[in-house]
């Protein structure tokens, strides 16, 4: 309990860092969201001026970011000047969107890498590895902008599925089982996109993991017991090379990330991405220092449940603290 | 001897590459923006070898007219028009030294020699492929070459000396690790000049791709050093009071080379990438100059999408690239 609350900690300090480090890039950043009103003829140059020492933007740094500070404590994350909200009620929907897609691919993801990888590991025909080397180089080679182009091209030429959004417009109208249905057809393209995007670094990690446990005597001994080949597979290398896959899902949680959020923006999905990049375009500062943070949250949160899983899975580490 | 032809089977054709989208403007039939504004979206060009008569002739293309539909192109069948090597055509300068107006290929008039097709402007895919290749690929090397420079000071530092340089180096690196990077980069360049000149676009995404990356490098680097510094050969140069910078220079750095290499293998693709995922999201290389993210970036308009299957063409190469290049980092 007492390593939880020391990773906790970490990654709070860690937070505070990313912080003031996106703050300070802001500081560099030529002009402000009001620099497009200048321009405007019919609003003075006064009237900018007061919007801006009304949200603050006249102050010194450290001012702005002990009162932004204040904000997120509060839960605001600040103010979206695009949106005249507080930036935390927009994040936290778009948060909630980013991780149920990334979260059901990952799921996906690994419980097609584990048997797949596994099973190639295990198989000593020509023709299996080959497939899988070949399978999963071309997959590691198309960029991720590429497969969501090419899905949203499924979706566009064939017309089965929605192009976009995450449910029906008519959405409240349906009954429970409609609901369903609709959101399934609405998951299904960025759901199968992301999981092809996550897979073949997974399943090369598991085939290389699983193929060097595969050769430790004691399976060969195993073996020699008369255990089955799928039971051998499954109950007695998995576990054993299941180490380093745990500490994978840590590690991928980044690079998870940042493929959602070009799939988001192809398929639009309403997620973090689009957002973050809405945002960019307008200059609404605090909504990209408040996405930039959701997404270290959420890599800093997959990180300490990979640790979680890491510490039930493997007795060392617990001895260890 | 048989790893060092592999590595060559990975080398020659990046070298190739390079090369090609180097001397661009020789080896494009036309220049990045010429527009053809009666040729909006025209497919490639098919190359003939027999005219009408079916008699054998040096290559030659028809010129593409609009059809009788007004949607599409159908060849004028009347006047075969032949592809000839060398040809005068618009004047350039070479590498940005010698001026001429040579280029590799042309076509008699009045036909257009569109081998790619044409994006909606009626500019030669072909040739943007070409320019635009230049932009990404040397965008990713160089980046990755500044990353691995940052990467191979601060990481040296941080194992060769040891204490708080070594703390406050790796707590940094922490941080910049912490983010997913995409985000980073998109945080970063959001505070950044969003219109500016296509020189300055290029060195500011050069430098941010670069900079951002620097810490896993930085990490392994030092990693390499920490163990190479408690070498018995450096530590007997140190007995025979030899300087840091000597140590450094002559016993250290040349150990981390084999890191260096597998590195840059690894983040040449990755940040060609990352210039693509900018340029593709309109934060990176702003039109007319092409790249090959900004190219991609058409293909988000559907009627683009669904089609004109060249305007996939940069996307095919880039699979290219990346496999040429994880080849490379597998063999290295």
């Amino acid at each position: 309990m007492r390593w939880i609350a020391r990773r906790l900690l970490h990654g709070l300090l860690l937070l505070l860092g990313v912080s003031v480090l996106t703050f300070a890039f802001t500081e560099i950043a030529p002009g402000d969201y009001f620099d497009e009103m200048r321009l405007d003829p019919r609003i003075s140059a006064e009237t900018v001026e007061a919007l801006r020492s009304r949200y603050g933007l006249d102050r010194p740094l450290h001012e702005r970011y002990l009162r932004w500070l204040g904000s997120v404590l509060r839960g605001e994350f600040g103010h979206s000047f695009a949106y005249h909200t507080s930036v935390g009620s927009l994040l936290w929907v778009r948060a909630r969107n980013t991780l149920l897609l990334t979260g059901l691919a990952t799921g996906l993801a690994w419980l097609i890498a584990v048997p797949l990888g596994a099973w190639a590991a295990a198989s000593k025909r020509r023709w299996v590895r080959a497939l899988f080397g070949g399978g999963t180089s071309l997959l590691l080679a198309i960029p991720d902008i590429l497969l969501a182009l090419l899905f949203l091209l499924l979706a566009v030429r064939t017309g089965w599925f929605p192009v976009g959004g995450m449910a029906s417009l008519d959405y409240p109208s349906f009954d429970a089982w409609g609901k369903v249905k609709d959101l399934v057809h609405h998951f299904a393209l960025p759901v199968t996109a992301m999981t092809l995007a996550t897979l073949p670094v997974l399943v090369r990690h598991v085939h290389a993991s699983m193929s060097e446990v595969l050769r430790s005597p004691f399976l060969l001994s195993a073996r020699g017991f008369g255990i089955p080949p799928r039971r051998l597979l499954f109950r007695y290398a998995l576990p054993v090379a299941a180490n380093p896959l745990i500490s994978l899902f840590g590690h991928s949680v980044g690079s998870l990330l940042s493929a959602s959020l070009l799939i988001e923006v192809v398929l639009s999905w309403p997620g973090i991405g689009p957002l973050l990049l809405e945002s960019i375009l307008a200059r609404d500062v605090h909504v990209v220092i408040g996405a930039v943070l959701m997404s270290t949250v959420l890599l800093i949160v997959g990180n300490l449940l990979a640790d979680v899983l890491l510490y039930a899975a493997d007795p060392r580490i617990r001895v260890e603290s | 001897m048989r790893r060092r032809r592999k590595i060559l089977w990975a080398v020659v054709p990046l070298a190739a590459l390079h090369g090609l989208v180097l001397l661009a403007e020789f080896f494009a039939p036309y220049h990045y923006a010429t527009q053809n504004r009666m040729l909006p979206y025209a497919p490639p060009t098919p190359v003939h070898f027999f005219d009408q008569e079916g008699r054998f002739h040096r290559p030659f293309v028809y010129e593409l007219v609009p059809d009788e539909t007004g949607m599409g192109y159908r060849e004028d069948l009347t006047r075969p028009c032949s592809i000839r090597f060398f040809v005068k055509g618009e004047p350039y300068r070479l590498l940005g030294l010698f001026s001429t107006d040579r280029h590799l290929l042309g076509v008699d008039e009045p036909a257009r020699l569109l081998l790619l097709g044409t994006d909606g402007f009626g500019r030669d895919q072909l040739s943007r492929l070409l320019h635009g290749g230049r932009i990404s690929l040397f965008a990713g090397f160089l980046a990755a070459a500044l990353s691995l420079g940052i990467g191979l000071a601060l990481g040296s530092l941080a194992g060769f000396y040891g204490r708080w340089i070594d703390a406050v180096i790796m707590r940094g690196a922490e941080l910049f690790m912490a983010l997913p990077w995409l985000y980073l980069l998109l945080g970063a360049r959001a505070f950044l000049p969003l219109s500016i000149s296509p020189v300055q676009t290029f060195l500011l995404l050069v430098s941010l791709i670069g900079t951002i990356g620097w810490a896993r490098p930085a990490r392994l680097i030092r990693g390499v050093v920490l163990s190479a510094r408690e070498r018995d050969y450096v530590l007997a140069a140190k007995g025979f009071g030899a300087g840091d910078s000597y140590l450094l220079g002559r016993h250290v750095l040349p150990q981390t080379l084999g890191v260096v290499y597998t590195q840059a293998a690894l983040l040449i693709p990755l940040y060609i990438l990352a210039e693509v995922t900018l340029s593709f999201l309109g934060l990176g290389v702003a039109e007319p100059e092409p790249s090959w993210g900004n190219m991609l970036g058409e293909l988000q308009k559907y009627h683009v999408l669904t089609s004109y299957w060249w305007m996939f063409s940069p996307g095919l190469v880039l699979v290219v690239v990346f496999i040429v290049y994880h080849h490379l980092a597998r063999k290295l």
